[in-house]
């Protein structure tokens, strides 16, 4: 019998499920698909417009029920270039971010595009903290965050 | 009044990538199976299991239900066992319960067991953004590593910080690993070579990344009167805490500091009566799973001031011959096993206070700190050790 034999057993998990987005990113994610539009909430309490908007304030524990309509341009407060690929996830290379648009008080975490990112060295140089950013919108739009392509630097 | 709780025994394990010799159960058995004859106890001496893991990685979705009896014959014994999960922080946690049960007065002996066999998934980075939620931003994969480049990202805006200081923390950590015989990457790095590895999410290349390891800890804790009947070295815990953040990342968009964990240290501080963290902590293990998170931990935790992270590195104050080493086992930077890092952190802590910590042992021991980050950044788990009963 031969004992340096060490069997794998091989095994993939493919688990179907179903999110429930509930009224608030439904209305959100629709109006990205029926509007070309980016909604927030306000709170009641602190007056923040948090977007993504969501059913409560974090801080206040209140719910949240007033819309607001934000801009689709912004500025970048932290990001990352991605160059390793994974499971899921677009081809590198591709950045990705937080992104506060004008007229909310919380960023939206979303794609950066439209910038060469083949070399990191040149990449850094042209995706900048504080950079402006606009919405690349697609034309093919489904209820869905993907809806907005990228955000590319806004365009002089 | 919690009563006072003693850390008595220590099991690590050989980590790998791959352990193909063994099954999980078999990974758990040898990290409780150290425990019990650091301590000479048997399993029948444990009043309770505490266990920790990051379900799914293993592929398993109760993983504590295939380990049970590797948990000091739980499962057979019939003994308590509790399932502590909270992302990174996992490990921290697990310890942080076994510190309660005992400090509780509920239990006297309990076992505190983090397992992970991080080298089973294909790509973990998969399970990492399973994280995320699934309307908003599961589609950026925002899972560990690109949270981690974007502390790294800011921290080079607001601060100056360059990739040669991010290289300088994976040289450090590595130059530690080689004395850690428990450690997975075990190699010598020089920062020439660690700037030329690949890129995987600017900044951080891959010598700035841990690795997928499989690997276990247990750790024993113990009432003040069983510890001394059970060892001459109790690590004694001086001080614990936990803190949490909020859910989006979009809301606190100053990735440049890690408030949280700046926040928890100094609550911790205050109830172990630190006042200078720098003088008074003999070593600390953090949880380094990207280079760029030690110079904000040192930061955080009040090692040096904002910003300064790089220059206390490259100042040689942390490394073994400085006057506050940190992560003599190399951190996680060197070793991943998810769910048991943080409980490794632990250990790897109280084998310092216990002045059994071999050839990464850092001379006379009295007060170390054990860290852990989990959850996309948002929770920490801090454990201060001392060697002096509080
Ligand atoms: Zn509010």
């Amino acid at each position: 019998m031969n004992t340096e034999e060490l069997i794998e057993v091989q095994e993939r998990w493919n688990i179907p499920y179903r999110h429930s987005a509930g009224r608030f990113a439904s209305r959100f994610l629709i109006a990205l698909r029926d509007e070309k539009k980016v909604y927030g909430v306000r709170c009641p309490r602190c007056k923040r417009v948090l977007v993504p908007p969501r059913p409560f304030c974090e801080r206040c524990f209140v719910q949240c029920t007033e819309w607001v309509g934000v801009s689709d341009k912004g500025t970048l407060e932290g990001f990352t270039i991605s160059y390793q690929a994974y499971v899921g996830l677009p081809t590198p290379p591709y950045a990705s971010g937080l992104i506060k648009l004008d007229g909310a008080d919380t960023a939206l975490m979303h794609f950066v595009g439209g910038v060469d990112l083949s070399d990191p060295q040149k990449a850094k140089k042209a995706v900048k903290i504080g950079m402006r950013v606009e919405a690349v919108w697609k034309e093919e739009r489904l209820g869905h965050i993907l809806d907005i392509e990228h955000f590319r630097p806004v365009q002089k | 009044m919690p009563r006072r709780v003693a850390l008595v025994g220590v099991g690590l394990t050989k980590t790998a990538n791959r352990r193909k010799d063994i099954t999980y159960p078999e990974l758990t058995f040898e990290a409780v199976n150290n425990a019990l004859s650091f301590t000479h106890l048997k399993p029948e001496d444990i009043d309770a299991v505490v266990y920790g893991s990051m379900d799914p990685f293993d592929g398993l979705s109760c993983p504590e239900k295939w380990n049970v009896d590797s948990c000091a014959s739980a499962g057979v014994l019939n003994k308590p066992l509790m399932k502590i999960s909270t992302g990174g922080t996992t490990g921290g946690s697990t310890a942080l319960a076994g510190y309660y049960n005992v400090a509780s007065g509920l239990f006297d002996v309990v076992l505190a067991v983090a397992s992970q066999r991080v080298g089973e998934t294909i790509d973990a980075q998969q399970v990492l953004n399973t994280c995320l939620e699934p309307c908003y931003e599961r589609p950026f994969g925002f899972g560990a590593i690109m949270i981690a480049a974007m502390q790294a990202t800011s921290h080079m805006h607001y601060y100056g910080t360059t990739e040669e200081d991010l290289a300088r923390v994976a040289v450090q950590n590595h130059e530690h690993a080689l004395n850690n015989p428990h450690a997975h990457l075990r190699f010598k790095l020089t920062i020439e070579e660690a700037l030329k590895t690949r890129m995987i999410s600017w900044p951080l290349k891959l010598a700035d990344c841990c690795p997928s390891s499989d690997g276990a800890c247990a750790l024993i804790f113990a009432s003040e009167e069983k510890a001394e009947k059970i060892t001459s070295t109790p690590a004694w815990i001086k001080g614990a805490g936990q803190i949490t953040d909020g859910y989006y990342l979009g809301d606190r968009t100053w990735y440049h500091e890690w408030d949280t964990l700046a926040t928890l240290a100094r609550r911790v501080y205050k109830s172990a009566k630190i006042y200078n963290p720098f003088k008074e902590i003999d070593v600390a293990e953090v949880y380094t799973a990207f280079s760029i998170q030690q110079i904000l931990e040192y930061e955080a935790l009040g090692f040096c001031e904002k910003g300064e992270g790089g220059k206390l590195l490259a100042s040689g104050a942390t490394s073994m011959n400085g006057s506050l080493p940190v992560c003599p086992s190399g951190s996680v930077i060197c070793t991943n096993p998810i769910g048991a890092s943080g409980l490794i952190r632990v250990g790897e802590a109280a084998l310092q206070v216990m002045g059994k910590a071999e050839g990464r042992q850092v001379p006379n021991v009295k007060l170390a700190l054990a860290h852990a980050w989990g959850a996309t950044i948002g929770f920490h788990t801090l454990m201060i050790l001392s060697k002096e009963k509080p």
